[in-house]
C-alpha cells in the first residue's frame, strides 16, 4: 500500500469531501493562499476558490459562530481554528452554542459541523502554542472529540467528522503531520466512538491516543525485547468514549497505563480511569497508573519541554514498575 | 398609507405580545412559572416592524428578551407558551424554555441566553445564503449591552467584509441589565459602532410600529439586494425589570412614565383611528381576540404535560 503523510492523508479527506458534497465549505485563517499553517488546507484554494476556501479575520468566536449559523441552514462547514490554544477564544460559541443548540431546540435541527484544530508540543513554541486541551472539551456533552495517531486514522475520521451530523471537533498533532503511513488508494471511512488496538499484547495495557499512540509503539516494541507483551489501545475518539474496548483491554492484561499528553490535574486520564473503576475494578492486578504532562505551562526551553510530556522512557519506566508490584 | 388588513396584523401582533408578557409576568407572580423571564413588553413595535418586512423563509435570530421576536416571527402561542412553563408540548419541547425559544420551521435561529451570542449564528446563516445563492436574508436582533462584546465586532467585520445579507437590529432599551448606555459604551450613539466597518446605520423610533417596517423595510430591500450588511437602531424601552428580581433601583418612575406616554400600542392605535383606517370598535375586537388566544395558550401551557423521565437523554446527538 502506498505511504503518505497525515497532512496529505488530511488534504485527502478535505479534497474528497467537497469534491462529493458541494454543501461543504471551509473556513479559518490563513487556510487560502497559505494553505493553513501546517500546510493541511494546501491547494484546495486554488482549486475551489474563494466561495468553498475562505481566509477569515483573525476572530476565532465569529468562525465558530458563522460555522454553527452555516451549518443549521444547510451547509457543511469545516473551521479550522490554527491552534487549540486559541479555543479560549471561541468556548463560548463552541460550548454554549455548538454543543447545546439541538438539545436547547428539542432535536429540531442538526449541526453538520466539523472543527479542526492542532494541538500538542514539541516544536518548542511555548505555552500559548503547545497545549492539549482536550480534556476541557470531552466535559461537553453535545459535541464529539476525534484525535487520530496515524495518516489512515487521520483520513478515515476526518471523512466521517465531516459527514456527520454532529458537531465534531477534529484535533490533530502538530507533530504528526510530517509521519507517514499506508492509507488505501480506495475510499474508505472509519466510524467515529471506536478505539483501535495498535498492538496486541498480555501483560500489560497502555491506552493512548494522538501522539502518544507512537511513543507508546516505540516503548512496547523496546519492552518486547525484554520479554514484556504490551498492548497498545489507540482510543482514537475520546468523546464518546469506546468503554467497552477499555473494559475488554482491562480483563485482558488486568494491568493498565494511561499516556496522555495534557496536564495531568483533571485530564483525559482522569476519566478514563473513573470508567475503569465503575466498570473493570475486578478486573483489575494493580491500580491505575497515569504518565501525564506535567501540571505546568508548557516551557518554551527544548530541555524543559521534553521533561514536560511523556517519552518513551518514561512510558517503559511505568510499565516495568506496574510489572514490579 | 397603511391598508386596513395591515393595520389589523400589526396591532393584533403588538397587543398579542404585550398580552403575552403580562400573563406571564402574572404567571411567575404566582409561581405557576418557574426561573425566569426577560420580558419584551414596551418594546414590541420593534419585532412587529421589522418582521412584517420579512417573507416566512427568512431568518432571525433572538435574544434573551426573545418572547416578542419568537411571536412576530409566527409563532405558534400555544407551542411558544408551553415551552416557557417547560411542558413537552413546547416549542423545544420543553427543553429550551423562555432564553431558547426556537423555531426553526419558521425561519427563528433562537434565542439566546448569551448577550451578543447570536451574532455569529446570523452572520453565518447569511454566509449561508450567500454561498447558496438563495434570495433569503438574516435579522439579527440584539441588545445595546451586546454592541460591548467582542464577537458583536467580529461578526460586523465579517458581514461587511463578506457583504453578506444581514440586517443587525439593535433594540436599544437603554439598560444593559441596570447599567445604562451612558455608562457602558464610549460611544453612546450606538448607530456610529457600525461606521467603522462602513455599514450603513440609521437610528428609528423604537416605539414607532411604521417608522421600524419603513426602515426595516428599506435595509430589507438593501440586503437582498446583493448590497450588504446594515445597521438599525431602534431606540426603546422595556417596562419591568431586567427580569423578575429586578426592583429597578437604576431608572426613575418619571422615566418610565415618559416612555409609557409613547407606548407603542396606543401610538399606533391612535393613529390609526385618526387617519380613519381602523375604527374603536374594530379595535375592541381585536382586543378580546388577542385576550382569548392568550388565555388559551396559557390554559393549553399549564394542562400539557411535563417531559417524561426518557426524555433528559434524547435530543443531543442525532
Amino acid at each position: 500500500m502506498r505511504e503518505i503523510t497525515y497532512r496529505e492523508a488530511l488534504n485527502e479527506a478535505l479534497l474528497e469531501e467537497m469534491e462529493k458534497d458541494p454543501n461543504v465549505f471551509l473556513l479559518g485563517e490563513d487556510i487560502a493562499i497559505y494553505g493553513g499553517a501546517y500546510g493541511v488546507t494546501a491547494g484546495l484554494w486554488k482549486k475551489y476558490g474563494d466561495e468553498r476556501v475562505l481566509d477569515t479575520p483573525i476572530s476565532e468566536n465569529a468562525i465558530v459562530g458563522t460555522g454553527l449559523g452555516a451549518a443549521l441552514t444547510g451547509m457543511r462547514p469545516v473551521a479550522e481554528i490554527m491552534y487549540i490554544d486559541f479555543i479560549g477564544l471561541c468556548l463560548e460559541q463552541l460550548n454554549n452554542q455548538v454543543a447545546k443548540i439541538r438539545y436547547m431546540f428539542g432535536g429540531k435541527c442538526t449541526v453538520p459541523l466539523t472543527i479542526r484544530t492542532e494541538g500538542g508540543a514539541g516544536r518548542t513554541l511555548g505555552a500559548h502554542h503547545s497545549q492539549s486541551l482536550e480534556s476541557w472539551l470531552i466535559h461537553i456533552p453535545g459535541i464529539k472529540v476525534v484525535m487520530p495517531s496515524t495518516p489512515y486514522d487521520a483520513k478515515g475520521l476526518l471523512k466521517a467528522s465531516i459527514r456527520e451530523n454532529n458537531p465534531v471537533v477534529f484535533i490533530e498533532h502538530k507533530m504528526l503531520y510530517n509521519t507517514k503511513g499506508p492509507v488505501s488508494d480506495e475510499e474508505y471511512v472509519l466510524p467515529i466512538g471506536v478505539a483501535d488496538i495498535k498492538r496486541e499484547g498480555k501483560d500489560v495495557s497502555l491506552i493512548t491516543y494522538s501522539r502518544m499512540t507512537l511513543f507508546c509503539l516505540q516503548a512496547a516494541e523496546i519492552l518486547a525485547k525484554e520479554g514484556i507483551s504490551v498492548e497498545v489501545v489507540d482510543l482514537r475518539t475520546l468523546l464518546p468514549m469506546d468503554t467497552e474496548a477499555i473494559i475488554n483491554t482491562v480483563k485482558k492484561t488486568n494491568k493498565v497505563i494511561i499516556v496522555e499528553e495534557d496536564c495531568k490535574t483533571g485530564g483525559t486520564g482522569a476519566e478514563i480511569t473513573a470508567q475503569i473503576m465503575e466498570k473493570a475494578f475486578d478486573y483489575l492486578d494493580a491500580p491505575v497508573v497515569r504518565v501525564a504532562g506535567a501540571d505546568v505551562p508548557m516551557p518554551k526551553s527544548p530541555v524543559l519541554e521534553k521533561l514536560a510530556i511523556p517519552d518513551t522512557d518514561s512510558i517503559c519506566q511505568a510499565v516495568r514498575e506496574i510489572l514490579a508490584r | 398609507m397603511t391598508d386596513k388588513a395591515l393595520a389589523k396584523k400589526l396591532l393584533q401582533q403588538l397587543m398579542e405580545i404585550r398580552e403575552f408578557e403580562d400573563k406571564i409576568m402574572d404567571l411567575l407572580a404566582k409561581n405557576i412559572a418557574e426561573g425566569g423571564s426577560h420580558l419584551y413588553a414596551g418594546m414590541e413595535a420593534v419585532a412587529v416592524g421589522v418582521m412584517s418586512q420579512l417573507a416566512s423563509d427568512d431568518y432571525i435570530t433572538s435574544t434573551h428578551r426573545g418572547h416578542g421576536h419568537a411571536i412576530a416571527k409566527d409563532g405558534d402561542l400555544n407551542a411558544l407558551m408551553a415551552e416557557i412553563l417547560g411542558k413537552k408540548t413546547g416549542v423545544c419541547k420543553g427543553k429550551g424554555g423562555s432564553l431558547h425559544l426556537a423555531d426553526l420551521s419558521k425561519g427563528n435561529l433562537g434565542a439566546n441566553g448569551i448577550v451578543a451570542g447570536g451574532l455569529g449564528i446570523a452572520t453565518g446563516a447569511g454566509l449561508s445564503m450567500k454561498l447558496q445563492k438563495k434570495d433569503n436574508i438574516v435579522v439579527c436582533f440584539f441588545g445595546d449591552g451586546a454592541t460591548n462584546n467582542g464577537i458583536f465586532f467580529e461578526c460586523l467585520n465579517m458581514a461587511a467584509l463578506w457583504k453578506l445579507p444581514v440586517v443587525y437590529v439593535c433594540e436599544n432599551n437603554c439598560y444593559g441589565m441596570s447599567v445604562s448606555v451612558c455608562r457602558a459604551s464610549a460611544v453612546e450613539d450606538i448607530s456610529k459602532k457600525a461606521l467603522a466597518f462602513g455599514i450603513p446605520s440609521e437610528t428609528v423610533d423604537g416605539q414607532d410600529v411604521l417608522a421600524v417596517r419603513e426602515a426595516a423595510g428599506k435595509w430589507i430591500d438593501y440586503a437582498r439586494s446583493g448590497k450588504g450588511p446594515s445597521f438599525i437602531v431602534a431606540d426603546t424601552y422595556r417596562y419591568y425589570g431586567h427580569s423578575r428580581s429586578d426592583p429597578r433601583v437604576y431608572r426613575t418612575r418619571e422615566e418610565e412614565k415618559l416612555w409609557r406616554d409613547r407606548d407603542p400600542i396606543k401610538l399606533f392605535s391612535t393613529k390609526m383611528m385618526e387617519q380613519g383606517i381602523l375604527k374603536e370598535a374594530e379595535i375592541k375586537e381585536i382586543e378580546e381576540v388577542v385576550a382569548k388566544e392568550i388565555n388559551e395558550a396559557v390554559e393549553y401551557a399549564i394542562n400539557s404535560p411535563f417531559p417524561e423521565p426518557e426524555e433528559l437523554y434524547t435530543d443531543l446527538y442525532v
